[in-house]
């Protein structure tokens, strides 16, 4: 795509995908496991927000709160009614797991949107990890709490006894297709979004549409500013549905 | 809120099953990109190379993050929650315990005011017995002094009234005597008497 735009000698330069290489900070050389790259200087930054909001934000300790604090205090409220709601009193000591994730996706997100940032959650190496740290905790917890007895979350004992061998073959499948349709759905919809945005900038290279195009990239700023958002409360809010899953399979 | 994030929430899963056939379009548009020339570098996303590094990156960022929020956000954010709430209960309990005070202070308010009036009417009974009595003894001092003083008057009025008899029988009997021997009649003083006395009955009395 790039290459043929280019080819075509107008001038117009289309790198949609560039803004997600993974460079090293210092130098030139390969990227090794410990390189410090804009993944990490990203990240560093996504947990200094984060540290900022909930502990600097919230050093007052204030019974009426200030405003940073109210929204510290906003966010912690609505995921723990969440995990409260979705999973039930027991999910409560998951808390901090899923505030974890959700924090951190959600600011991954929102600092992604800046101009000349590095979106970490559009990579599916990250938010496969995400993922699949969710499947296996979701998966111990559930042997660990129920045994045996988690595998009746294949078996739907409420279906007639013929069907149920062909619903077992339908649950299980759908259970483990759940780490890739819950780190595919992050990281495509960040990708495709920031992609989205930087072919629209790139039209604006012509006079004519440049117009269009800048209120073409302020459009899809808007809807990225609120997938940045629901994506972040998907993904939490499916964490809390499996993990309800683990504790309670009976259906 | 929360039910408008959830239908916002349903709407962004359909939307993220799009997103992902666009990734999956994307990739495999990638795939071509990168067959067609190795300068285009195809979707970085498919990098292998790189995953170790993003991978080890953010488990240390994770990690600290949990270790942040576990051992010092969430506990001090709960606390202020606790604080507040109970802060609340606490203010709500004092307001109660105030409205109580007042009513109290109402009732005890209602009570002297009752006591205060029945303390007066007291006072006035008391007064206007006290009156009554001295009225009633007023009264009884200046019935009797009337009363004495009609007797006195009745006294002299009988007095008078026998006094007036007597001068009349004795202008009467001297008038008549007079009239007697002026006639050159006899006077005898019995005879005269008797016919006084039989003429001014019935005028006297």
């Amino acid at each position: 795509m790039a290459t043929e735009a280019a080819g075509e000698g107008t001038g117009l330069q289309f790198h949609p995908m560039d803004q997600f290489i993974v460079r090293p900070l210092f130098g030139d050389g390969p990227v090794q496991w410990y390189t410090p790259t804009n993944v990490t200087l990203w990240m560093f930054v996504t947990l200094l927000a984060i540290i900022g909001l909930l502990v600097v934000g919230t050093r007052g300790r204030a019974i009426v709160p200030s405003r940073i604090q109210s929204i510290a205090e906003l966010s912690y409220g609505m995921i723990y009614k969440m995990v409260e709601d979705v999973t039930g009193k027991d999910g409560i000591k998951y808390f901090p797991y899923i505030m974890t994730l959700f924090l951190f996706i959600v600011f991954s997100n929102f600092l992604g949107l800046l101009p000349e940032a590095f979106t970490t959650t559009s990579h599916i190496a990250v938010t496969g990890v995400l993922a699949m740290a969710v499947f296996i905790t979701v998966t111990v917890i559930g042997f660990m709490k129920n045994g045996a007895g988690f595998l009746g979350l294949f078996w739907v004992t409420s279906a007639p006894l013929v069907l149920r061998p062909v619903l077992a073959v339908i649950e299980i499948i759908s259970y483990f297709v759940r780490p890739v349709s819950h780190s595919i759905r992050l990281a495509g919809n960040m990708m495709a979004g920031h992609a989205v945005m930087k072919v629209f900038a790139g039209f604006a290279a012509i006079a004519v549409i440049s117009p269009v195009s800048i209120l073409a990239v302020t459009a899809m700023y808007g809807l990225e500013v609120l997938v940045a958002f629901i994506q972040a409360y998907v993904f939490t809010i499916l964490t809390c549905v499996y993990l309800k899953d683990a504790l309670h399979p009976a259906h | 809120m929360i039910s408008l994030l959830q239908e916002a929430a349903t709407t962004a899963v359909e939307h993220g099953a799009e997103g992902a056939e666009y990734g999956a379009e994307a990739a495999s548009h990638g795939a071509d990109a990168a067959a067609h020339g190795a300068e285009a570098g195809g979707m970085p996303q498919l990098n292998f190379d790189t995953f170790p590094n993003q991978i080890f990156w953010l488990l240390v960022t994770l990690g600290v993050l949990y270790w942040v929020l576990s051992r010092i956000a969430l506990p001090r954010i709960a606390a202020v929650l606790s604080d507040r709430q109970g802060a609340i209960t606490g203010d709500l309990m004092a307001a109660e315990e105030f409205k109580q005070r007042a009513k109290e202070a109402e009732a005890a308010y209602d009570k002297a005011l009752a006591d205060a009036r029945s303390e007066a009417q007291k006072i006035v009974a008391a007064n206007k017995a006290e009156i009554q009595k001295e009225l009633d003894a007023a009264i009884a001092h200046a019935d009797a002094e009337i009363a004495a003083r009609a007797a006195e008057s009745e006294k002299r009025i009988a007095e008078i009234r026998d006094s007036a008899q007597t001068d009349a029988e004795t202008v009467a009997r001297d008038v008549t005597a007079e009239l007697v021997r002026a006639f050159g009649g006899n006077t005898d003083n019995a005879d005269i008497d008797a016919a006084v006395d039989r003429r001014m009955k019935g005028v006297m009395q």
